[in-house]
């Protein structure tokens, strides 16, 4: 049994517009000890499945269906105070902009001590104890002193550090990295995502890395789930998603990273916006912006198949490592099929140590 | 920069305005009509020898910024001199009245904020529920009712109809069970716009809060739900009810000069309206001075309170 295994999950808002679905059958697993991504634009469903983890769907928003099983217990059906116990404790999350992430007026080590008493059973100097090693594990400089610090006293590097210190702070089986770096500078980028790498290595915690970014993804995943309009288009180790692409989106996608060396004057982009969720396309998705789309893209929705042999395949039945996509390339019904080549320029590119 | 550096900054920053507050209340004398003679006798027909002693007395031949200094060494030893019409000094008469306005004011203030923050704050929580509505009609009327009217009505009902209550205040010292239990209809006179407005604007203010990023980061460390809104928000939203809160100090002292005449209380209000009518000026003089100078102080309380709630503003200036 995985550790985490989500299935068919649907998350709606109710705005004054209409009904957003902004999850709409999202399914997949992670093992214990496992880095996955999920990648995709804004508003692709990544942040409101990961808060569905931690049961902090909000109103106007309601999940609508599916089960999130968190070591076979599903977590939709927990009471409050189950939730509570699981939240930081056994899943935790870390934030895209830590300056709002953390309370403004609460001294940094009193947030993250807050929530060691809030799981274990420790008296306040023990909590207290446990912080300061967790500062200094995490790299916050003189951590005795700066404990009483506020966050504002802080830059946004070290602000992450603290956020990661405190999601760390009662050792979770699953770590929920929201776009970790996305608010930081580049150079301090690479320093966080270092030290996350490190320290889940160390408690070997699981990890569902959400990220637009599929640069990023390439060196600290396994595996990668690419999330269009609430659903999954593709899914497949990181290799095999890098040197194999199956899905137009993920092409287009790869095709926008920056690469150094490139001779190309300008990124090429996907071609329109992502979809209106209250009135998605119909049939596939992706269609209206993708260049291979035929007629049938329009009114046939594409499942989710084994790229291989084009069998239906759940993401849950298939062998985790299966290269699964939702085109109809797949299932043999395009006429023209995919006309994309994918060029490795080097070695290391694309790819990092990870296998 | 520490809390006590803090501190000290806001307390010399008042040391000029407080200057300027004793120059305000010291030209009062001046900028009435007529000679400060007559002030300072009530405005009585006396023979010009008197006159040129009582100038010779008083000071009142010197420079103008002589008197003043003068004037402002006495205040500073609160010495207000006599009251021409009661011939009683004038110093006395405060510290007799100054506690019953303290005791009145700090009351309201403190059932101001003992009602408004948590029905406030269950609003806020409460949102567009039952309770939320409740407490929005109330607070609507609690604003919208003049404090004298309030305190005719609940007079007449629970004092004169129900006799719950003593009409005036009994002839008992101020802390005694008798006179304070005579000072809950004053209180609920002068305290209930306030509760209703620290009420409406701490909901606003947390439901603001509420949507903030750390709210999130709170619950998602597995923190009560109580814990996340009576530490985490309520912390974050009382720091916009806290100026209200401190003008509210200072409008209680206002309020007080109408409620204390419903309610026939001895306090600085009824002191101050007294004195006016009677043209006692040394009496408004050291009045509005006392006023004044607690108003300063409440702005002073107020800065102090906003660095305790918020360590961001301690950094500031």
């Amino acid at each position: 049994m995985a550790l985490l295994e989500v299935e068919d999950l649907v998350v709606q808002f109710y705005t004054e517009d209409g009904v957003v679905r902004a999850v709409d059958g999202i399914s997949y697993e992670i093992e214990r000890g496992e880095h996955l991504a999920l990648v995709g634009e804004s508003g692709a469903g990544k942040t409101v499945t990961s808060l569905a983890l931690l049961g902090l769907i909000e109103d106007p928003g309601e999940i609508v269906g599916g089960e999130i099983r968190f070591r076979g217990r599903n977590i939709l059906e927990c009471s409050d105070s189950e939730l509570r116990s699981l939240r930081g404790n056994e899943i935790a999350m870390v934030f895209q902009d830590p300056e709002t992430a953390l309370n403004p007026v609460y001294s940094v080590g009193e947030q993250i001590a807050e929530a060691i008493r809030a799981h274990r059973d420790v008296t306040d100097e023990q909590a207290r104890r446990r912080t300061v090693e967790l500062l200094e594990r995490v790299g916050v400089s003189d951590a005795e002193h700066r404990y009483a610090d506020y966050p504002h006293e802080f830059s946004g590097g070290q602000q992450q550090r603290i956020v990661i210190a405190m999601a760390l702070s009662c050792e979770p089986d699953l770590l929920i990295c929201d776009e970790p770096t996305t608010a930081l500078d580049v150079t301090v980028e690479a320093q966080i995502l270092e030290l996350l790498e490190e320290l889940v290595e160390e408690f070997e915690t699981a990890i569902q890395f959400v990220s637009h970014d599929l640069g990023v993804v390439a060196e600290r995943c396994d595996r990668v789930l690419v999330v269009y309009a609430g659903q999954v288009v593709e899914r497949a180790s990181v290799d095999d998603l890098y040197y194999d692409p199956k899905h137009p989106y993920t092409v287009g996608l790869m095709a926008s990273i920056p690469r150094l060396g490139a001779d190309r004057d300008r990124l090429p982009t996907i071609p329109g916006a992502a979809p209106d969720l209250i009135d998605p396309p119909t049939g596939c998705r992706f269609h209206p912006r993708c260049p291979y789309a035929e007629s049938c893209c329009a009114t046939r929705e594409p499942s989710l198949v084994d790229a291989e042999t084009g069998t239906t395949a759940t993401p849950l039945e298939a062998a985790p490592t299966a290269h699964l996509a939702a085109c109809h390339e797949y299932t043999g019904a395009l006429e023209d099929g995919l006309d994309y080549d994918v060029v490795v320029s080097g070695e290391d590119e694309g790819r990092g140590e990870s296998e | 920069m520490t809390l006590a550096t803090y501190v000290r900054k806001r307390v010399l920053v008042s040391i000029p305005v407080l200057l300027g507050v004793t120059a305000l209340t010291f030209s009062l004398l001046h900028l009435t009509p007529g000679d400060p003679v007559d002030a300072v006798l009530g405005f009585q027909e006396v023979d010009p020898d008197v006159r040129e002693s009582l100038k010779a007395e008083y000071n009142l031949d010197r420079p103008v910024w002589e008197q003043y200094l003068f004037w402002l060494r006495d205040a500073l030893v609160l010495e207000f001199g006599r009251s021409p019409i009661t011939g009683r000094d004038v110093g006395a008469t405060i510290a007799d009245r100054l506690p019953y306005t303290l005791v009145l004011g700090g009351a309201a203030w403190l059932c101001s904020l003992l009602i408004g923050i948590p029905a406030g704050v269950v609003a806020a929580v409460k949102r567009g529920e039952p309770a939320d509505e409740v407490s929005r009609i109330a607070a609507l009327a609690g604003i919208a009712t003049p404090n004298f009217w309030l305190g005719l009505v609940l007079l007449f009902v629970f004092s004169v109809r129900l006799g719950w209550f003593r009409v005036i205040p009994p002839d008992a010292p101020l802390l005694s069970p008798a006179t304070l239990r005579f000072l809950i209809l004053p209180t609920i006179t002068l305290g209930t716009a306030s509760a209703a407005l620290v009420a409406r604007l701490l909901r606003s203010s947390m439901l603001r809060e509420l949507n903030a990023s750390y709210v999130r980061t709170a619950r998602a460390k597995g923190l009560p739900e109580r814990t996340v809104i009576c530490k985490h928000v309520l912390r974050n939203s009382l720091i916009a009810v806290v100026t209200v809160a401190g003008l509210q100090l200072t409008l209680l002292v206002d309020g007080a000069v109408v409620v204390e005449q419903v309610f026939s209380w001895p306090g600085m209000g009824r002191l101050l309206v007294g004195a006016i009518g009677q043209r006692d000026l040394p009496t408004v003089q050291a009045t509005v001075l006392v006023v004044a100078v607690s108003v300063v102080l409440a702005n002073l309380l107020v800065d102090i309170a906003y660095a305790v709630l918020d360590p961001r503003i301690r950094d500031e200036r």
